[in-house]
């Protein structure tokens, strides 16, 4: 009953913000300068127009938001049918739209949270998403009594989709996304803490380096305005991560986490640390 | 000659060089050979004497820093020392796990130990037999030379001490509770739990690992080592002793630590009292150690401004966010031009701030050089606090922060245990004499 209600305001939120989007958007080009957000500590150099970037990152952010919601549509799907493996096969490419924009989602208060904890980051009472359905596919082996939960997982993540439309992207929030992202990694993804009973954490690591990948791509003109070195040091590290990671893609996706060696584990490690110090110099070049 | 430990032995005769360096036993030993230790030190000082033969360095100026360090701290007496003691530069700390069957055995070994620590906060060595050639010493022999240097060693148990082999079971007591699992926590068996705890702290590292490595070597055949973790903290060479230290974040720690000179203060929230029961426990304290990762990679790329928020204090001064001092009280109400807290809700200082969940904070800063598995450092916080209840003091407040505080972005609990603190013995006795024979 519950989430039927939030599912049913869901969708109204979804198409009455979609259609005002779409106004925004066309009226945003002209007048640019006037709608500029200024970051709260304003520098003593000429401010950044993060317009632009700002207005093709939500792009991305909505075209992720798509594509999340309907993967995870499959994913649920095949768990209230039943099919184990389909399940499982589901599972992790459905995470990877989510793990590309995580700073957005986690703006959004509980709703991270729901669709992403760990066993004991909540209160078992509360814990549900993700990470409870994986535990159930893979330590339980069975779809049955996760229905539930896929189901509160689809509603969640159509909320997502719904308020990414008037989540207030500033200029700090895309600044700090992209470092937020590589500490994703390099906290509890590249331990393997975080796909403990799949061991698909190769996924998500990929999905956050593409997400922060995607952040710098927005920004990269007004950093190489500020700092071309810098810029070419990032672009360089990026290059260098996406290197590390090619020996570890298996057909559409990747190898389990439990596959590479510890030398591996801690090359990637390094190379995701080695990125995120010049990636987090990138604020203080901008003015944020 | 015979071993150190029966030549008669001044009391003052481990007081401190002037000028900084510590003598030796060994020297004291040849001095009193040569013309009578007593009569130098009770006339001018052995300072004054070796100061004269033109063998001491120049640092007089450091003499008083140098007398805080190089000291010597009483091993009985009704508390334990090492909790209200001022925080040593060192800590060792070790875990061990019982492995003898009869509970006879292990009040032996807690009698054993009792003797050996006497000696090793005395800065004496232990044992009898020292000087042997045909015998393995007694003393490990690395402390040999160096002055007691405020050695304290602590000692506690854990719930695991009263399960069904030993017999203690009914004399557990209620206050000795398993921590419940905190949000966010990480835990590894490696790092958790043990029947006995044993902190050391010392002002130097060679001294305090000599302690730990003799309670271990005495104990085998009784108690293994389950694991182990040593701690620093700047020295008082480095910074005056008196000023809160900073943890490896770069924060101070340990600012709203209550008063340890306020007896009655302690006694409300650090000394387990008779009516806490049960009788043995009386002037005891529990102890709630966590072994912290700080994930200082992450913490290195956040912004200054995100750093401070986190904790509610500016990084240098250590003030609350908007003041200029260290213990300017943290206004907790104030609000900013855009109608926000000025301490974030979720900033670390705010969290850990309570009239009722006061603890005594004795943490050290830990490296253990680098995790195998990601490259990063493994270094941290380990987190050591005494109070009278963990059920009123400890649980709630780590509750809070686990539940809320911005810091746990940067930090992960790996290690956890808990231990009654048995209080302390008086000559003659040994600890936890009252739990073993009351």
């Amino acid at each position: 009953m519950k989430s039927g209600l939030i599912l049913t305001s869901a969708i109204l939120a979804a198409s009455v913000l979609a259609s005002a989007c779409g106004n925004t958007k066309e009226a945003v080009q002209p007048s640019a300068v006037a709608s500029t957000p200024v970051p709260s500590a304003a520098p003593a150099a000429p401010a950044v127009d993060y317009t632009q970037a700002i207005d093709q990152y939500r792009t991305y952010v909505i075209e992720q938001c798509n594509a999340y919601v309907k993967a995870t549509g499959e994913f649920t799907a095949a768990i209230k049918a039943g099919d184990l493996e389909k399940s499982k096969e589901l599972y992790a490419p459905a995470r990877m739209y989510y793990e590309r924009i995580e700073p957005i989602a986690e703006s959004l208060g509980d709703l991270d949270p729901a669709m992403d904890a760990r066993e004991g980051d909540v209160e078992e009472k509360d814990w549900r998403g993700f990470h409870r359905i994986e535990k159930g596919l893979w330590m339980d082996g069975k779809t049955h009594g996760q229905e539930g939960y896929a189901d509160q997982l689809l509603s969640d993540s159509k909320l997502l989709r719904a308020k990414v439309e008037t989540v207030e992207i500033d200029s700090t929030l895309l600044l700090t996304g992209a470092v937020e992202l590589l500490n994703e990694v390099s906290s509890t993804k590249v331990t393997g803490e975080e796909e403990r009973y799949s061991r698909t954490d190769l996924y998500d690591i990929a999905a956050n380096v593409e997400g922060a990948r995607k952040i710098f791509d927005v920004l990269k003109t007004e950093v190489e305005k500020k700092d071309a070195e810098l810029a070419r040091t990032i672009d360089g590290r990026f290059n260098n991560l996406f290197k590390v990671m090619e020996p570890y893609k298996k057909g559409s996706g990747y190898v389990l986490y439990t596959d590479l060696t510890q030398d591996q584990t801690k090359k990637l490690s390094q190379a995701v640390d080695a990125l995120a110090e010049p990636l987090s110099q990138m604020g203080k070049k901008l003015g944020a | 000659m015979e071993d150190n430990k029966k030549q008669p032995q001044p009391a003052d005769m481990h007081k401190e060089r002037e000028g900084g360096t510590p003598f030796s036993r060994r020297e004291v030993l040849k001095m009193a050979g040569v013309g009578g230790l007593g009569l130098l030190l009770g006339s001018v000082g052995a300072g004054g004497v070796l100061a004269g033969t033109g063998k001491l360095g120049s640092r007089s100026d450091t003499a008083s820093a140098d007398a805080a360090r190089s000291g010597r701290l009483p091993f009985y007496g009704t508390h334990q020392a090492g909790i209200v003691t001022p925080p040593q530069n060192f800590l060792c700390f070790a875990a061990f796990d019982l492995t003898v069957t009869r509970g006879e055995e292990v009040s032996q070994l807690f009698k054993a130990w009792t003797e050996a620590s006497a000696k090793l906060c005395a800065g004496e060595t232990v044992g009898t037999q020292n000087s042997q050639t045909g015998l393995p010493p007694d003393d490990t022999g690395e402390a040999v030379g160096l002055n007691p240097s405020n050695t304290s060693i602590t000692f506690g148990i854990s719930p695991s001490f009263f399960d069904e082999r030993f017999g203690f079971g009914p004399k557990r007591p209620a206050g000795l509770v398993d921590l419940p699992r905190f949000p966010g926590d990480n835990l590894r068996s490696e790092w958790c739990g043990g029947d006995i705890g044993v902190q050391v702290c010392a002002d130097d590292l060679q001294v305090a690992f000599h302690a730990i490595r003799n309670l271990t070597r005495i104990a085998r055949g009784k108690a293994v080592l389950r694991w182990t973790q040593e701690g620093f903290q700047r020295t008082a060479a480095a910074g005056a002793p008196g000023e809160t230290p900073r943890n490896l974040m770069g924060f101070k720690d340990g600012t709203g630590n209550p008063d340890v000179t306020d007896e009655k203060l302690m006694s409300d929230l650090i000394w387990t009292q008779a009516s806490d029961g049960p009788a043995w426990m009386a002037n005891g304290s529990y102890m709630a150690v966590r072994r912290i990762r700080l994930r200082l990679e992450v913490w290195d790329r956040s912004t200054l401004g995100d750093q401070e928020a986190t904790f509610g204090r500016h990084r240098d001064s250590g003030a609350p966010l908007g003041l200029k001092n260290e213990f300017d009280p943290l206004p907790l109400d104030a609000k900013g031009a855009d109608g926000k807290a000025v301490i974030p809700m979720t900033a670390h200082a705010r969290l850990a701030h309570s009239e009722t969940e006061r603890i005594l904070r004795r943490s050290y800063s830990y490296s253990s050089g680098l995790d195998r598995q990601t490259g990063q450092l493994d270094a941290g916080l380990f987190f050591v606090s005494y109070q009278r209840s963990l059920e009123k003091q400890f649980i709630p407040l780590q509750m809070r922060l686990a539940k809320q505080d911005k810091l746990n972005e940067y930090i992960t609990h790996v290690g956890s245990a808990v231990f009654a603190c048995f209080p302390g013995a008086k000559e003659g006795r040994y600890i936890g004499q009252e739990l073993f024979e009351g």
